[in-house]
């Protein structure tokens, strides 16, 4: 089903809808106001993009420096060329080190990798520790959003779900209660594990270290607790130095949820002495992203979802409408890049209003980048007769005066005089919640020859 | 000065009596419009849908009808935009470069590039506007919700040089209507929504008449409007300011 159907259905439930639209929005506003409170903020957004540019335009070089900085730190690196390859060496990781017990920090990569249900068919268990994203895995959803994954449902809808999973009693959505019962049944689960994974925001060439941001701290007690650390980045996460963390940490948590900063930026330089640490770079379609030149600037992305809390669309639609591992605008830009075809209706869900390449930290142009995979798209995906025929032949029709005006002219005359229920019919998906303009008695053209006439 | 009108094609057969408020305004303000009999579209419509290469035609024509005036201006914010922006497809002739940097916005050209503000009109209602996307933050009419730069806007500059005019602030000061052209088709249930909040926002916001810069938002809010019978009107900011009320 494409986005467009998917968003009807979400709209069924308006009550729902405003509740989720109301809830980005509200996210949405807090960024605001943490922006304001930062002088120079449009000046750290160009910094940013400058400094990723740069990354882009010099990966090979940035990737290989991180690679020997990590090494000298003690670090294995492994190098996965896909979605699969990664999950191949995540898993040997384990198997090597007799692991059956994993708990798991937010990673969209992983996400990405379908690294859950992987390992799960190898008799692993993960558990996903930040709150949100153990909330859809008890679930059995994805997220529908990267920072708040669980966005889509109601405290209630959590109360049911962790009766039915965690053996709580009702609490009419408590949200202390909740939370603090998730916060025991994940304590026995970290103290279990014997490996965490965790996802990457920035990996520093310069130092060979890496630094993921967390608010719940999970990463960290994961990492801290079991004897084997993997660490799963794509190759894009790289900012050059350590210094640069000043720009990029200052501009994330403010975009993603309006805080000053993420509860823990926790680095990891090193294993910890008697444990092991594992970085797998993955590449995964982004080196042929980073190919297409008017494309290139989707991978400066450092996943904050301001796009999403934005987004007019996202807040009501709902993420999962989206069907791909990243939802929203900048999903709605990468996925395309990955699969043309299963993605081709996301680039239209869009009016292109342009609010996420303003909101965005890192100046991605969201929507012009939208505007430019519709055009790919139209050549490369069989497009609906009808919608495909009438741009064609509008093609046609507005490039020729008199063509124009004869097709203006039946246009009018067709609505004025047309019965209601023929204007009105189930063809005119414009008619179904709105009414046509009023025809008027001439059109502009007639209005000025009449009056050059008189003059 | 030689201003050559731009009146897009949806104004041109669906709203005539905006693009006569823009030729009267413009006179009004002392200047020489002429009218080019035989324009007809941007091409915005094929592009924003994805057909680009088959609006060549009609870009060049647009280049055709107004490569001898030295501005051009629309009521349109989003067809402006689309000139200025898109027209990148044709090869950039002087005729094509000359086209694309000279043509306006109606408030953009009245308040930049004629330095006015002070229209001397009057229309005593309460106003709320609607800041059309493509209008701020593709032509930067004005200062945005996301970015931090310093407040502005061209069309509010305008209307509160209106006497009796009442400007109302809205809850969300510059969201989407929902209207994005063919997506108000192809995504017809969110695109209604979207319409409806921003509609329910002016009217919580104690607003009688709904304005903005480009009509194609307009033409969406009112289609809304007139369909749920709600207490509201619909007007371009051109038949504001040039009305003496």
């Amino acid at each position: 089903m494409a986005h467009a159907d998917e968003a009807a259905i979400f709209n069924k439930d308006e009550e729902k809808v405003d509740w989720h639209d109301k809830a980005l929005w509200f996210v949405r506003q807090k960024r605001d106001k943490s922006a304001h409170n930062v002088k120079g903020w449009e000046t750290l957004r160009n910094l940013a993009s400058a400094i990723k540019a740069n990354v882009m335009s010099n990966l090979d070089n940035y990737l290989i420096q991180f690679e020997e900085n990590a090494q000298k730190n003690g670090i294995t690196v492994h190098w996965a060329v896909d979605a699969d390859e990664h999950n191949k060496i995540v898993h040997s990781i384990l198997q090597q080190t007799n692991v059956k017990k994993v708990v798991k920090s937010k990673s969209m990569l992983t996400e990405e990798c379908h690294l859950n249900p992987y390992l799960e068919a190898h008799g692993i268990e993960v558990v996903d520790t930040d709150l949100g994203e153990r909330i859809v895995q008890l679930a059995k959803e994805p997220p529908s959003h990267i920072v708040l994954p669980a966005i889509h449902k109601t405290k209630e809808e959590v109360d049911v779900l962790f009766q039915k999973h965690l053996g709580t009693k009702p609490s009419h959505g408590d949200p202390q209660y909740l939370t603090n019962e998730a916060r025991k049944h994940l304590r026995d689960k970290f103290l279990k594990a014997d490996a965490a994974i965790t996802g990457v925001n920035f990996a520093i060439a310069n130092t060979g270290g890496i630094v993921v941001c967390t608010n719940e701290g999970n990463a960290d007690m994961g990492a801290h607790l079991a004897k084997v650390h993997i660490a799963c980045m794509g190759m894009e996460k790289l900012i050059p130095e350590e210094k640069h963390l000043g720009i990029f940490l200052r501009l994330l948590a403010r975009s993603a949820t309006g805080q000053p900063i993420t509860t823990y930026s926790s680095h990891f330089n090193k294993p910890a002495s008697g444990t092991e640490m594992h970085i797998i770079i993955v590449d995964n379609g982004r080196t042929e992203q980073l190919s297409r030149e008017d494309f290139r600037a989707s991978l400066h992305c450092i996943r904050c979802g301001a796009c999403m809390n934005t987004c007019p669309i996202y807040r009501r639609s709902g993420g999962h409408s989206y069907k791909a591992t990243i939802p929203g605008p900048i999903g709605s830009i990468l996925s395309p890049g990955k699969d043309l075809t299963k993605h081709s209706d996301l680039p239209f869900a869009s009016t292109l209003c342009g609010s996420c390449s303003d909101v965005c930290p890192v100046k991605i142009n969201i929507h012009e980048q939208l505007y430019k995979w519709r055009q790919i798209i139209t050549k490369n995906v069989p497009q609906p007769v009808v919608k495909k025929t009438i741009l064609k032949m509008a093609g046609r029709v507005l490039a020729n005066t008199k063509l124009y005006d004869f097709a203006g002219k039946s246009a009018r005359f067709m609505l004025k005089y047309a019965p209601r229920w023929v204007v009105y019919s189930k063809l005119n998906t414009w008619g179904k919640a709105r009414d046509l303009p009023e025809i008027k008695d001439g059109n502009f053209d007639q209005w000025y020859k009449k009056r050059q006439r008189h003059e | 000065m030689k201003v050559g009108l731009f009146i897009p094609c949806y104004i041109n057969q669906l709203y005539p009596q905006v693009g006569i408020a823009t030729l009267e305004l413009l006179e009004k303000l002392g200047l020489n419009v002429d009218y080019p009999m035989g324009q007809t579209c941007c091409g915005q419509p094929l592009g924003n849908s994805g057909y680009e290469n088959d609006s060549k035609g009609i870009c060049s024509l647009f280049v055709e009808n107004f490569k001898a005036y030295d501005y051009i201006v629309g009521p349109s914010g989003s067809c402006v935009y689309h000139v200025k922006k898109h027209f990148d497809i044709l090869e950039q002739t002087e005729d094509v470069k000359r086209v694309r940097k000279n043509t306006y916005e109606l408030c953009q050209f009245i308040h930049d590039v004629l330095g006015k503000t002070d229209l001397g009109a009057s229309f005593p209602y309460k106003v709320g506007i609607h800041k059309s996307c493509h209008g701020l933050r593709g032509l930067r009419l004005g200062s945005c919700s996301e970015r931090m730069d310093a407040h502005y806007s061209t069309e509010e500059d305008l209307l509160k040089n209106v006497k009796g005019l009442e400007l109302k602030t809205l809850k969300r000061v510059d969201e989407c209507c929902g209207f994005g052209g063919t997506f108000s088709v192809f995504e017809e249930a969110i695109s209604v929504k979207m319409g409806n909040d921003r509609i329910r926002d002016h009217i919580d916001s104690d607003v009688e008449v709904i304005t903005g810069a480009d009509h194609s938002c307009l033409m969406h809010l009112e289609g809304l409007i007139n369909r749920n019978k709600q207490p509201l009107r619909v007007m371009h900011i051109a038949e504001i300011l040039n009305s003496s009320m």
